[in-house]
């Protein structure tokens, strides 16, 4: 098994973030890793996003240019990498502040309103997370403990309070993730 | 138990260094390699080893930090990036001059000038044809996997401290920015005896004093130190070579790459086989001495060999110079921070190679 | 009222000086640095000297001065701009020469340049933004950050037995008999603002003059860096940049103002 993913957005969205929380849960079951994310100024205020990849062998390149799965959280990444995911791949996006929906029939499309959701649980570090379980329904490539387990190792201890609105919000996206085609 | 860590690249190396039993790291912030200094600041190995860390105010005074700490038989490092490697050169060039051993590291990015701060391996030429003046090599070590900036943070203190000379990683921002799986090993002691041969600890009583310095007036006198610092370098050419090999048994083509380059050329093997074309990869890890024999062995055997890149192509004069006439070589590469994809890789293969 | 009859040419009250090129900045929301590009333009459009001035910018987050001040420029490396300013102006000593800098860029790796030309008098004019941060590369330790101040390579707080003490470079260079005039201002009010274009507009009626170097230091926020919001960051250092650096002439004319 070897899964390649951009995780694409905003930079205050946590797409660096839930891209370590995966790569965590990867090494927590015995998977190879990488992680590479845009860097540097570029990010100040702008876009970031992350190249994940998890195998169950030796990870050759670490950076991409066409994934299986593309989560795309704001219009510039979706209008950057929509093409770049394989045909017959999948495209999880998140319908808020976009003019341009995803066009392509060849992939799998699925969207996550985590925006929306993140709001009504009033709190907006949920948002990569409700991303996370929707993700996770689409493709339970790593199992939810060792999610939590990698939850625990980026969370401080004083802010464990996080740890249950971070589960409760992976709990969140599963349930409203939908299959668009 | 092993214990495993994801981490970035540039934090590995810092955390190499503490457990290699560092005494010291001098350096100045610069992208993309300021997580060095800042994971190690963080972990205050002050308290955990001993280990001293210092912010200095510019790149110049970071190596001769490490020029003074190292001429007490200390074991120091300092880590930059491009241009402030370029700043460094005069130091690096007086410490291989007085044979002090000491860590560099370069998490390369794009040039020349400013250039870019995205990855980049343009630095070659820099880090194996000298950089700085004089007749000079360091031991050039190129880290391909955040493993490997881990290991070679005691690799490459036992190489310096074995010839008594700098050794040099050079890695890019893709290997120092990235994550991976790390196995850490145990924390070594830090030194606590001092070769008298040569290190500065104070004259004792009855015994020679001791000076270090790269200058002699007479010019005879400093052709004899050249003449004994190229007897140790052909030292270390025979005894040193590393490299790895992959796929090369069968493989009618040849990438030669290093570094970040190699991990996108294992990706364009894994495609190009896909399609019936055998490639294989020689990756130096070595750069300075370069694995010329191995290569020469192997390139008898291929119908052409593709040296892989980010520069305009530097590796590939010695990958020339090795293997001489008779094979076909070409390089590849993008420049100024652009990092050619697997796919990328794999046509201009057949475009410079299959198609002639 | 529609929009047309709002945008007339009787109705302008401010306008964007035309030295400022229509390029989006590309500093944070609520940085100094683009109020200090703006009033520095402005001096060079009221003294109408643009066609005179070369300006050098440094590296730092202000790397791209260029791109946004409309005048002929050259991009320094990091620390050099003094030297850059001092081989463009004994070259063209009839040229208005500034540069721009960052405390990094001035007081770390740029500290010897900058107190030899200083200290050669040179006739150029330095804009000085000190934020007590290298903002650029994210936020690390710079000389002149403040005792206690937590960075990413003083992540418990800048403690002075092992990172030093911060550096006033301003009142160090104003000892030098070099320098002519020497000033520290803000930009964070727009009484302030104010005050800090009438201190560049003396520094370079001081360079016209060939009186030395002129040097104006802003003391300035970076939100990013200190990891606070805009309207915070500018409370804080007013808080505790200001008591450190009092804002305030140092040097007028070649000679040290009171108690300096
Ligand atoms: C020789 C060299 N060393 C280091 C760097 C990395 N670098 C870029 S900007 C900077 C510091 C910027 O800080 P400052 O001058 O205070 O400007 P600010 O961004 O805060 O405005 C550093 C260390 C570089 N570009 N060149
Ligand atoms: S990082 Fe700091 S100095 Fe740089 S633009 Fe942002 S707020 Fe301004
Ligand atoms: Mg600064």
């Amino acid at each position: 098994m070897t899964e390649e993913i951009i995780i694409a957005g905003f930079g205050g969205q946590g797409v660096l973030s839930m891209g370590k929380i995966l790569a965590y849960s990867a090494i927590m079951q015995n998977q190879e890793v990488s992680w590479f994310p845009s860097y540097g100024p570029e990010m100040r205020g702008g876009t970031a996003n992350v190249t994940v990849i998890l195998s169950d062998e030796r990870i050759s390149s670490p950076i991409l240019h066409v994934y299986d799965t593309a989560i795309l959280l704001n219009q510039q990444s979706l209008d950057k990498f929509e093409d770049s995911v394989k045909p017959g791949g999948v495209l999880l996006y998140d319908k808020n502040g976009l003019i341009r929906m995803p066009e392509r029939t060849d992939i799998h499309i699925y969207r996550v309103d985590a925006a929306d959701a993140s709001a009504k649980m009033e709190s907006t570090k949920a948002f990569n997370m409700i991303v996370m379980g929707g993700y996770l329904k689409i493709k339970p490539i790593v199992q939810i403990e060792n999610v939590y387990k990698g939850l625990e190792k980026s969370i401080p201890a004083r802010y464990s309070h996080l740890l249950e609105l971070n589960k409760k919000a992976i709990a969140i996206g599963q349930e409203i993730v939908t299959k668009e085609r | 138990m092993k214990e495993l860590r994801l981490m970035k690249g540039n934090e590995a190396v810092a955390e190499g260094a503490i457990r290699a039993g560092a005494d010291g790291y001098f350096g100045y912030p610069i992208t993309p390699q300021s997580e060095v200094m800042e994971y190690l600041m963080a972990e205050q190995p002050e308290k955990r080893t001993g280990m001293v860390v210092l912010q200095a105010e510019s790149e110049v005074a970071a190596i001769n930090m490490v020029y003074g700490a190292a001429s007490t038989g200390k074991k120091v490092m300092t880590s930059s990036s491009s241009p402030g490697m370029s700043l460094m050169q005069e130091g690096i060039s007086y410490l291989a001059g007085a044979e002090l051993p000491c860590l560099l590291l370069n998490v390369a990015r794009g040039g020349p000038g400013l250039g870019t701060i995205q990855p980049s391996q343009a630095d070659y030429f820099q880090s194996v044809k000298g950089g700085g003046h004089g007749d000079y090599n360091l031991i050039v070590l190129a880290p391909s996997s955040v493993q490997e900036m881990f290991d070679f943070a005691f690799l490459g203190f036992d190489l310096a401290f074995k010839y008594r000379n700098p050794v040099l990683m050079l890695s890019d921002g893709l290997i120092g920015q990235m994550m991976e799986k790390v196995e850490l090993c145990e924390q070594l002691p830090r030194t606590t005896h001092f070769d008298r041969s040569w290190t500065l600890t104070g004259k004792p009583d009855g015994q020679e004093r001791n000076i270090v310095t790269s200058l002699d007036l007479d010019a005879s006198m400093q052709e004899i130190h050249n003449l004994h610092l190229q007897e140790k370098y052909r030292q270390c050419k025979e005894a040193e070579v590393r490299y790895e090999l992959f796929d090369t048994e069968d493989a009618d083509y040849l990438f030669v790459a290093y570094g970040s380059s190699a991990r996108i050329c294992q990706k364009a093997i894994k495609i190009g086989r896909s399609e019936g074309i055998k490639i294989g990869l020689l990756r130096p890890i070595t750069l300075w001495p370069f694995p010329a024999k191995p290569l020469a062995e192997l390139a008898s055997r291929m119908k052409g060999i593709l040296s892989v890149e980010q520069s305009a192509g530097q590796m590939v004069e010695d990958v020339r110079l090795s293997v001489g006439s008779g094979v076909h070589i070409e390089h590849y590469g993008r420049m100024g921070g652009m990092i050619p994809t697997p796919e990328q890789v794999l046509e201009n293969l057949k475009k410079l190679l299959i198609a002639k | 009222m529609d929009i047309k009859d709002i945008i007339k040419p009787e109705n302008l009250v401010y306008q964007k000086t035309s030295l400022m090129t229509d390029k989006p900045l590309s500093y944070c929301p609520g940085c100094g640095h683009g109020t200090a590009h703006r009033i520095l333009m402005e001096v060079i459009e009221e003294m109408g000297i643009q066609s005179e001035t070369i300006g050098v910018a440094p590296v730092g987050c202000s790397v791209l001065a260029y791109d946004f001040m409309n005048v002929d420029m050259v991009g320094a490396s990091h620390g050099r701009a003094p030297a850059v300013a001092t081989g463009i102006k004994r070259c063209w000593p009839e040229k208005f020469v500034y540069t721009y800098q960052g405390d990094g860029d001035l007081a770390a790796i740029g500290t010897a340049e900058t107190i030899h030309a200083a200290n050669r008098g040179e006739n150029i004019t330095i804009i000085f933004i000190n934020n007590g941060i290298y903002g650029m590369t994210g936020g690390q330790m710079a000389p002149t950050t403040l005792p206690g101040m937590k960075t990413s390579t003083s992540p418990y707080g800048r403690d002075l037995k092992s990172m030093g003490n911060p550096l006033k470079m301003t009142e160090l260079l104003a000892q030098l008999p070099g320098t002519c005039y020497v000033t520290r201002q803000s930009v964070h009010s727009p009484r302030n603002v104010r005050r800090a274009k009438k201190a560049i507009r003396a520094a370079f009626e001081s360079q016209k003059e060939n009186k030395g170097l002129s040097l104006v230091e802003i003391v300035s926020n970076c939100n990013s860096g200190w990891k606070m919001e805009p309207v915070a960051s500018n409370e804080w250092m007013v808080d505790n940049m200001f008591p450190f650096y009092p804002l305030g002439d140092i040097k007028v004319d070649g000679k040290l103002v009171n108690n300096q």
